[in-house]
């Protein structure tokens, strides 16, 4: 059994669907921090089987958004000496703006690049986001 | 400041008042000949067109305005690079409303954002053509007198073909409509319209292959090319193109009052022998395109 010690200021990322730790890492460009960051991939809950976890021993403002897009479903925890001492509610936002690109090749941002990437929220029971200009979906 | 990208952008109140409008043009053109004296309608085709480019022209020439603008993308700045967004923040300066055909989905979106002017999309590639809805629905109320209560039949190219997209979502929103989509299995309506619009709406709609079993119960045929390039291979084309070929023999079971509609350009779906059938519509249905944008240009104008 492998142990992640606890951190005592920072944010602890939890309930992220197993796999999907590593997009959520490059999505909050959690690649550009200068303190340690732990990704946990495959760990077992009782809830959800297997999830994974990420614990960033530093106090930051993530981009809740992006948290939103990718699982509503994500945990976010505030640890503030050793204590969690908020969850920020985390829900799918109704638009979202250059976290991702169209890759509808038709579209008018894939010739004009400096476009905002900007996608809606149109269905939220399935989560169906779809870019202002040309529609598509993103996933 | 309004602008027209999708005909979704529109209540079906102000697709009424935009039909009243167009009606009372037809009735009085007389009345409408000078009410946009000074004003300026920029047509920027950045691919070709005929007959939207010319209905758009010869409605605002139709209401005293003047057009200016360019047909093909080569003889803009665009094929030195310019962004929509920069050209039309000039054109902006230089008319009063925009029609805009871009063969990039959402371009004329981008335009809206940025002309300071109010933009007609008039197509922009496979994605939206609202002004041409627009006729198919005044063409259903001068030729058919009602959007209630009617089996509405789609022929063709139902997967691609965005006229189809646009009229389903439109008449959609009105009440006891029945759609029968009739097409190849390989060119049946996209998964997003059949679970998004037809099945969350509730809408009462079949899909079959077959146009001989639809056509008893239709009020209106909306017919569409069956393109050759759409096919994987050349076999299904040719097993499949003439069955979606309408020839007044195969009128012979329909109702005697049914409307036959197309967007244009035919080529060979409609036999040219049906043309001289009463229920042909689709020539007066590109007449009703350029009432129907007159109408719509004086509604962006906010022309009284």
């Amino acid at each position: 059994m492998m142990t992640v010690s606890s951190i005592e200021n920072g944010i602890v990322l939890d309930h992220i669907k197993a796999g999907k730790a590593m997009e959520l890492y490059k999505a909050l460009g959690l690649d550009e921090l200068p303190c340690l960051v732990a990704i946990i991939t495959n760990a077992y809950s009782n809830k959800m089987g297997r999830k994974d976890i990420i614990k960033i021993d530093a106090e930051i403002e993530l981009n809740l958004d992006i948290i939103g897009y990718i699982d509503p479903n994500i945990t976010v925890n505030v640890i503030k000496n050793g204590v969690n001492t908020k969850q920020p509610k985390v829900e799918p936002p109704e638009k979202i703006e250059n976290i991702i690109k169209c890759k509808n090749p038709r579209c008018i941002t894939s010739v004009e690049q400096e476009l905002p990437n900007i996608f809606k929220l149109t269905d939220r029971k399935n989560m169906v986001y779809r870019c202002i200009y040309c529609e598509s979906k993103t996933k | 400041m309004r602008s027209l990208i999708d005909i979704l952008d529109l209540t079906t109140e102000e697709i009424d008042q935009l039909i009243e409008t167009a009606n009372d043009i037809i009735e009085n053109p007389k009345k409408y000949a000078q009410k946009c004296e000074g004003k300026k309608l920029a047509t920027l085709f950045f691919e070709p067109s005929t007959r939207t480019r010319l209905s758009f022209e010869a409605a605002m020439y139709e209401l005293g305005g003047n057009v200016l603008g360019f047909s093909e993308a080569q003889s803009s700045s665009s094929a030195k690079g310019e962004s929509v967004a920069d050209t039309v923040k000039v054109v902006g300066y230089y008319a009063d409303v925009i029609a805009m055909r871009h063969p990039k989905e959402g371009a004329p979106l981008v335009a809206s954002m940025n002309a300071g002017i109010p933009v007609i999309n008039a197509g922009d590639g496979g994605h939206n053509h609202p002004t041409q809805t627009l006729t198919d629905l005044l063409t259903i109320n001068r030729e058919v007198g009602r959007f209630d209560n009617i089996t509405v039949g789609f022929c063709g190219d139902l997967k691609f073909g965005r006229t189809v997209h646009s009229l389903l979502g439109a008449l959609s929103r009105y009440k006891n409509v029945k759609f029968v989509l009739i097409s190849p299995k390989e060119l049946t309506v996209p998964e997003y319209i059949r679970k998004e619009l037809l099945e969350a709406k509730g809408i009462d709609f079949v899909e079959t292959t077959s146009l001989e079993e639809a056509m008893p119960s239709l009020d209106i045929l909306y017919m569409t090319r069956v393109q050759r390039e759409r096919f994987f291979n050349e076999q299904d084309y040719i097993r499949l193109k003439d069955s979606y070929i309408l020839t007044p023999e195969r009128l012979e079971t329909a109702k005697k009052d049914m409307c036959i509609l197309h967007p244009l350009p035919r080529v060979n779906e409609i036999s040219v022998a049906v043309d001289k059938d009463e229920r042909a519509k689709y020539f007066v249905q590109a007449n009703y395109g350029k009432y129907i944008r007159m109408a719509l240009i004086l509604k962006l104008l906010e022309v009284e």
